[in-house]
């Protein structure tokens, strides 16, 4: 299934609990969601395991208006645009929002 | 608006701080501080604004929020100087824990640690929160 996460990791418990139950499913990070992504914030660390699988992506998108590059993205973190996260719901559902 | 404008008549100047702890696109918190700001600036009070938590993000270099057909805001930082709006305080701990560092924000701050900003923020004759 897919898992997304919308709010920053340091606002609300949403990032934890969304891993806590993500086991081998895949999780897209968008809106404030994706300051989760950068390599050197304090939260990447918890992405790293479903990361290194290639099961954590992020939207471009959120991204560029955030500024931020994907070179700053930890790795693994797949970037994809909006018909990519349209894709991973067609291919992955069910979808499960951690608002 | 009408506390402000006596206070103006009476030249009584007041520190004002408005505390930013949220990112920007997210929620509509930024963009309304920001105009508030730029209200605060134009009665001549002593406005400083504080950047903590998530509210450093705000001043995140760029930004095109045009990619999520939002209005692109953070430019307004760098004309705040021309409003004399200048002191712009940034806390130390807030932007290590998001891996941010002070070359990447758009505008010139003054970055404080958290003691600081706690003593900044008691200094005031008011504070405003978004």
């Amino acid at each position: 299934m897919l898992h997304t996460v919308n709010k920053s990791p340091w606002q609300t418990p949403n990032l934890d609990a969304c891993l806590a139950h993500l086991g081998n499913e895949r999780l897209l990070l968008i809106e404030d969601g994706v300051y989760a992504a950068v390599a050197r914030s304090d939260a990447a660390g918890k992405l790293e395991a479903p990361a290194r699988d290639g099961r954590v992506y992020a939207l471009g998108p959120d991204l560029e208006a955030r500024g931020i590059d994907t070179a700053q993205l930890a790795e693994g973190i797949e970037v994809v645009d909006y018909s990519g996260f349209v894709q991973l719901v067609a291919e992955h559902g069910p979808h499960q929002a951690w608002l | 608006m009408s506390e402000a404008m006596d206070l103006e008549q009476e030249g009584d100047i007041k520190r004002f701080m408005f505390v930013n702890r949220k990112a920007p696109h997210g929620s509509i918190y930024a963009l309304e501080a920001l105009e508030v700001v730029l209200i605060a600036a134009a009665f001549d009070q002593d406005v400083s604004l504080a950047f903590l938590d998530d509210g450093v993000f705000q001043l995140r270099q760029d930004q095109n929020a045009k990619a999520i057909d939002m209005k692109n805001f953070a430019p307004t930082f760098r004309a705040l100087e021309d409003y004399d709006v200048e002191k712009l305080y940034v806390e130390r701990e807030s932007l290590a824990e998001r891996g941010l560092t002070e070359d990447e924000l758009i505008v010139p701050v003054e970055v404080v640690d958290r003691a600081r900003m706690g003593a900044l923020m008691a200094e005031q004759d008011v504070v405003l929160s978004f």
